[in-house]
């Protein structure tokens, strides 16, 4: 392999990786606050995409962004609010089934509103022609947009879980629910945040990808899966895990291109997913002990 | 400070309390003894707000607050330290003392820091691992440490689930001296207790649960003398007397 077609690969993986990664996190936020997995989380990476495109008519693309971003962040809020939080104590598997339902409401939503069609935003910087030289590879500017906004994503949240007040406060929900309670904290609103910051993440994501990958009604399954993978791969919880799992499942998917069919790259995720699940449930960077006290 | 007026309460059909009256009056420390399953805990639960009474009234400084959620009778000054200290392991020594004390958070950041360097002075071992996850302390530090947590809420009332369970005698010793103090702080304290000999060394007043009623109360001393108390909760046989 050349020095290019290896750079070209590395810089694939390390795109789709950090997007997958954004998914898992999002999975995560929403896993530590509530015990669940929200299967509706590819859902919010595909509303941020189309309704940037919608709102990209009437505004300029950094305002139609901001817009679409802020839009879905309620959209999970309503999400939340409608569907969950009046449950009382409520089962995991209720829950999943809750989220699935979710996932597939707000899709048919969107194919009654957008279509079929395949859409995408505007490159940021240049059009389609446009590429930079890194290390050999010809690359879109596009690529770096989605790797600099998804990683100050992820340290921004870092960021925030470690120093901020209402951080701190979801990591106490997180860590202890009771103790969170008994602190003064209300828990449901700290659900509510979740879905909110999580909705919020991959919308953002769903932005910054949209004219490289496309933005299309039923996208959000299959980042879902990617996601789902790469939040079981690091061990579920932990966002730091899930980044690293994320580059990892999106190196392995770029670099098995030279080896085997484009087509079998779902395929390799799947069976990466299975694998895991077979294996190390607890993930490869999680603590066994640690899972053994999940619910879920 | 706290009265409860024919509190009844329990999960689902089960019925675990039955009309239970009690009072705490300020500065006081009264605590609650009784074995195994005879309620304590569900009537902690009442109190808190984590399970609703389904009869009777608490009134905590002249309000009720039997209708309220968990959070917001903390907020009215109602701490509970819960059974089995319930830190929040994965997360630091001072990050468990600021979660504590987010009901005064409005107070700003060097009020706060100056309430962590209290609880600090109470319990020095807190300091030397203020950087240590709470999950990789003992056990009589993990309880010190939910003391303190609920200390930084500033509670007009701390409630008490069992501190001493678990713990080695020396710790025990410590933990109870440490609610002394508080008592001379000004606090006042609702200790439950399946050591209802410490307990009652250190309490001005004490009630005696069982299966969900209270079958005794009174002064302490009295509490201590009584045969009945000696031999169910004492572990004194009535014939050495």
């Amino acid at each position: 392999m050349t020095l290019e077609l290896f750079s070209q690969y590395l810089l694939a993986g390390v795109t789709y990786g950090i997007i997958y990664a954004i998914v898992g996190i999002g999975f995560n936020i929403i896993y530590n606050t509530t015990g669940i997995i929200n299967f509706a989380q590819g859902e919010f990476v595909m509303l941020g995409g189309m309704i940037a495109i919608s709102m990209h008519q009437w505004l300029p693309l950094p305002l139609a962004i901001v817009a679409a971003v802020l839009l879905v962040m309620l959209i999970g809020a309503l999400v939340e609010i409608l569907f969950i939080r009046w449950l009382d104590r409520p089962s995991v598997l209720r829950m999943i089934i809750i989220t699935i339902g979710i996932s597939i409401l707000v899709r048919e939503a969107a194919l009654h509103i957008w279509g079929e069609g395949v859409r995408s935003l505007p490159y940021f910087v240049g059009n389609e022609i446009t590429t930079v030289r890194i290390m050999g590879a010809r690359v879109s500017p596009q690529v770096l947009w989605v790797i600099g906004v998804c990683t100050v994503m992820v340290l921004a949240l870092s960021l925030f879980f470690k120093y901020t007040l209402q951080g701190k406060k979801m990591q106490a929900c997180a860590a202890n629910r009771v103790a969170a309670t008994l602190c003064g904290i209300s828990t449901k609103n700290m659900v509510t945040l979740s879905f909110m910051l999580s909705a919020g993440i991959g919308a953002l994501a769903g932005c910054v990808m949209s004219p490289i990958t496309y933005s299309q009604y039923d996208i959000g399954t299959g980042l879902a899966i990617k996601g789902f993978t790469v939040a079981i791969l690091g061990g579920l919880g932990s966002s730091m895990a899930a980044v690293a799992a994320g580059l990892l499942l999106g190196l392995i998917e770029s670099f098995s291109v030279s080896v085997v069919p484009l087509a079998f790259q779902d395929a390799i995720s799947i069976s990466l997913l299975l694998a895991i699940l077979f294996l190390r449930p607890h993930g490869l960077f999680g603590n066994k002990d640690a899972a053994d006290l999940k619910e879920f | 400070m706290l009265k409860i007026k024919n509190l009844e309460a329990g999960y689902g059909k089960l019925r675990v309390l039955k009309r239970i009256s009690l009072h705490v009056n300020p500065g006081e420390i009264v605590t609650l003894i009784g074995a195994n399953g005879a309620g304590k805990t569900t009537l902690l639960a009442a109190i808190t707000g984590l399970i609703r009474a389904t009869a009777g009234e608490i009134v905590l400084k002249g309000d009720n607050i039997e209708r309220l959620k968990a959070e917001e009778i903390v907020f009215r000054g109602c701490s509970l330290v819960p059974e089995g200290r319930q830190v929040f392991a994965t997360m630091s020594v001072r990050e468990n003392l600021v979660l504590g004390g987010y009901v005064q958070h409005r107070q700003g950041k060097a009020k706060m820091q100056e309430e962590i360097e209290y609880i600090y002075d109470l319990f020095p071992v807190l300091r030397e691992r203020r950087n240590q996850l709470a999950g990789t302390l003992s056990g009589g530090e993990q309880q010190m440490l939910a003391m303190g947590r609920a200390l930084m809420a500033k509670p007009a009332l701390i409630m008490l689930d069992e501190p001493s369970t678990g713990l080695a005698p020396l710790i025990v010793k410590n933990i109870f001296q440490i609610i002394t103090r508080l008592r001379e702080a000004g606090n006042t304290v609702l200790l439950i207790e399946q050591n209802a000999k410490a307990a009652l060394r250190v309490a001005d007043r004490g009630y005696v649960l069982e299966t969900g009623k209270i079958i005794l109360q009174g002064a302490s001393e009295d509490l201590l003398a009584n045969r009945d108390v000696q031999r169910a909760y004492l572990g004194r046989d009535v014939k050495e007397n």
